[in-house]
């Protein structure tokens, strides 16, 4: 038995399940607990979807590659790295765009966005974020070239499995990890520079004066990769990962799917067998073709199950299949469950991409248009000033020797801009001759407003000490600020101020 | 012990013989590795108790042959955090108290240093804003109203010394005269009537001022300004150590409270009363020094002229 065919077989407990529609209730208690892994040695193929899986990787291999290394000129008092996320300042960059703490709801509203995306995607088109552009596929496809470049294709792969340990061997098996772990260093390498100044980083890393927190994650991503994308596989897919449930969910009778038309390819028989008798079989000459080149190792023809990723190489194998004996493409294809159905009671094939005009799917577009839109026009229209206050609750107030009430306060000035700006403060709401100084200006200055310099992307924080006059009192009042530049942008924020007596 | 050799069915497994209400034991000996980690564990105990204290004993435990304890692993620590401040200590024992300010750095360490202290020390009573508390005469540290003077050098020097304070030659000391038995119930009132009208809140009159020009201006000086030399407390402003209520300051014209506060030169060192004194005075009350101007950057000239028109300002009322 080859291990195609080992695939191919149903286990017993589906076999048991079949003839009796009940389960059994757990393995035989004489057998193994658990089964054993089948290696899976997917043949190369060539077609459409192997060009756009080969696009798709290229494309985010390079993106994730190569970003960390993009400049982008923010002036001198910021880094000039395109993309950066620095934790130890609390800033993310994004080209133009500058992510401060307190902006965190952009970097939320951006996961929302790509979870709403990926309901889009799946209801569209089927599991494509695993087909094409997971992580796990896209490397997993990155290794499964080194076996076919190292070892050679799937026969020479399942040969070579089987050989006794000699010198070839292990020279293969010894040269294909030393790629593995290569590939896997550069991508736990990257990694690290999204969060350091790349060229800075890299240099260091190699020097060995890079932070032992850089070596660490290079070290546990290097560890990963290696294992998940060089072993485990299609194990991620099926066992590890929640993804295939949960997206399983999203789907419904009318997202396109890679699907086995059964109606028109049973009964299987060799195509010796579907010359003779054309009348007794279908489509399908069982050339299994379909099952050698997936890359998770199932067979398409067993219908929906959870390790299909959609990533159509089967469509690949299959088509090229029916090119060869003269049958129409299309076997196995992107359809929907309900064109299926209809085409098996006899309708006419409809044009894929009418699957994608329906209500489900433009509701979603919607919903993810508008957050889109939202965020941008967030994003678009922010102030690069703040102001926050916090009144001191201890003492919440201070009588003074002239009869005068004088309230603390702690405000934070914000600059979102990469420049040093002066900004004003002044109070609204309080009686005349209410006066404040801070920390940094000296009560012999006091003044109802106040100018203060504030350093380029920088939160500054000023104690300021406001006084009313003896005789008056208040209640609520308001901080103003105001950038003393062309832009004049302002912020304000309503405080209390507190009296002897209490209110 | 017959059934030694019998199998369970299912299973494949020996029996060990053993039956409880027909339950039986299976024979799955400890995997080999199992049973080396726990003779490792037993060997690491061994070398443990050798190495580190384990024994309880009566008043601690053995100590081990590394001489390690938690006790002393803390005062390592603490000795490591000391020696990585004492540069900062030595300058802020170094500069001259009254130039602290000039140097911002500095003076933000001195604060926050002081911070720490005033927690540990002061908040009992001087409350943890440093608010103190009318009722028992703790003055709050963050007015601008100082009996002994609010410059940042008059602050050091009474914490150092303290007030009343038995520990110190130098203290500061100063008694409000007990004028129970001397004044008359009538002239009494009178005299609390013109104390309070110099603040503004009660109604003078020619008995209370005539006894307050007799007795009362060596100290608190004839508008009630009172004398920080003297420690004699200002009499025409809105704060009060132990408030302005008549009953109170009754109390004080006859039979009057002394607070007493200790000096800490005996249980602090210079410089953590330094760093106390550059927080207390960083409270929004302290008062400038001629030399203190190095935010407004004035030259000596103007930072008198404020003061100045500082005490002009107090004169409003």
């Amino acid at each position: 038995m080859t291990a195609s065919d080992q695939l191919e077989q149903p286990s017993k407990w589906v076999r048991a399940l079949d003839k009796t529609g009940i389960t059994r209730g757990g393995p035989p208690s004489n057998g193994p607990l658990y089964e054993k892994r089948k290696s899976v040695h997917n043949k190369r193929i060539d077609g459409p979807f192997r060009r756009f899986k080969w696009l798709v990787m290229v494309v985010t291999l390079a993106i994730y590659y190569i970003t960390p290394w993009l400049r982008w000129d923010r002036g001198p008092y910021a880094p000039d790295q395109a993309v950066l996320i620095d934790l130890a300042n609390r800033r993310f960059y994004m080209f133009d765009i500058e992510i401060w703490p307190h902006e965190f709801y952009f970097v939320a509203g951006m996961l929302i966005m790509a979870g709403i995306g990926l309901f889009l995607v799946t209801s569209a088109v089927g599991r494509a974020w695993c087909g094409y552009a997971c992580p796990q596929t896209v490397w997993t496809d990155l290794f499964q070239h080194v076996d076919r470049f190292i070892d050679g294709d799937r026969n020479a792969r399942m040969r070579l499995d089987k050989a006794p340990w000699g010198p070839s061997k292990i020279a293969r098996r010894g040269g294909k990890w030393g790629i593995y772990l290569l590939i896997s260093l550069v991508t736990g390498g990257a990694w690290i520079l999204y969060f350091a100044d790349a060229q800075t980083l890299f240099v260091e890393f190699f020097t060995g004066t890079a932070s032992p927190v850089a070596y660490m994650t290079v070290a546990v991503l290097t560890g990963t990769t290696f294992w998940l994308g060089g072993f485990m596989r299609e194990q991620v897919c099926i066992y590890m990962c929640p993804w295939p449930r949960i997206q399983a969910a999203m789907l419904d009778e009318q997202s396109l799917i890679v699907t086995y038309k059964d109606w028109r390819g049973e009964q299987r028989g060799s195509l010796k067998k579907a010359q003779k008798e054309l009348e007794k079989y279908g489509d399908c000459i069982d050339c299994r073709e379909c099952i050698a080149v997936c890359p998770t190792g199932i067979d398409i023809r067993e219908g929906q199950q959870v390790g299909c990723i959609t990533c159509a190489l089967c469509i690949d194998a299959c088509d090229r299949v029916m090119k060869d004996i003269g049958r129409p493409r299309g076997l196995i294809d992107y359809a929907t469950l309900d064109q299926c159905e209809a085409e098996a009671a006899g309708a006419p094939a409809m044009p894929a991409w009418k699957a994608l005009l329906r209500p489900r799917t433009f509701i979603y577009f919607g919903i993810w248009g508008a957050i889109g839109t939202a965020m941008l026009f967030a994003l678009g229209t922010r102030s690069h000033t703040g102001l926050t206050v916090s009144p001191d609750r201890n003492p919440p107030f201070m009588l003074m020797k002239d009869g005068s009430v004088r309230n603390a306060y702690t405000l934070r000035l914000r600059n979102m801009e990469g420049r040093p700006r002066d900004m004003e403060i002044a109070l609204s709401g309080l009686p005349r001759g209410a006066v404040m100084w801070t920390d940094r200006i000296g009560r012999d200055e006091a003044a109802a407003t106040q100018k203060i310099a504030v350093p380029a992307d920088e939160t500054r924080v000023v104690r300021a000490y406001v006084t009313i006059p003896a005789g008056s009192s208040a209640d609520q009042f308001t901080f103003e600020l105001t950038s003393l530049d062309e832009q004049r942008e302002q912020d304000a924020e309503p405080t209390t101020f507190a009296m002897p007596g209490g209110n | 012990m017959a059934d030694k050799n019998r199998v369970d069915e299912p299973t494949g497994t020996e029996l060990v013989g053993h039956e409880w209400d027909g339950i039986e034991e299976l024979n799955t000996p400890l995997p080999r590795w199992w049973l080396w980690t726990f003779y490792a564990t037993i060997a690491w105990s061994v070398v443990y108790v050798v190495l580190y204290p384990a024994w309880p004993m009566v008043s601690q435990a053995t100590e081990g042959v590394l001489g390690w304890s938690s006790r002393g692993a803390l005062a390592d620590e603490m000795t490591a955090a000391d020696m990585a401040r004492v540069s900062t200590f030595e300058r802020i024992a170094v500069t001259d108290i009254t130039k602290l300010s000039a140097d911002p750095e500095l003076m933000g360490q001195a604060i926050a240093g002081g911070a720490a202290a005033f927690k540990q020390h002061c908040v009992q009573c001087h409350g943890a804003g440093a608010a103190g508390y009318e009722e028992y005469g703790y003055p709050n540290l963050n007015d601008d109203d100082w009996i002994w003077g609010g410059e940042i050098g008059d602050i050091e020097y009474t914490l150092t010394h303290g007030i009343r304070w038995e520990g110190s030659d130098q203290t500061r000391i100063s008694y409000m005269p007990a004028f129970e038995g001397i004044f008359e119930r009538e002239q009494v009132d009178a005299l609390v009537g013109h104390v309070l009208s110099l603040s503004g809140n009660g109604s003078s009159n020619a008995v209370g001022a005539e006894l307050y020009a007799a007795n009362c201006v060596a100290c608190h000086q004839a508008s009630g300004e009172g004398d920080q030399l003297q420690g004699a407390p200002a009499l025409n402003d809105a704060i009060w150590l132990y408030g302005n209520s008549e009953a109170s300051i009754r109390q004080q014209i006859l039979a009057p409270r002394h607070g007493a506060m200790p000096g800490w030169s005996d249980k602090l060192d210079p410089v953590t009363i330094r760093m106390l004194a550059a927080y207390v005075h960083s409270r929004g009350g302290g008062e400038d020094t001629a030399q203190d101007a190095p935010i407004a950057e004035t030259s000596e000239q103007e930072a008198a002229q404020q003061e100045v028109s500082g005490a002009e300002g107090d004169d409003r009322l």
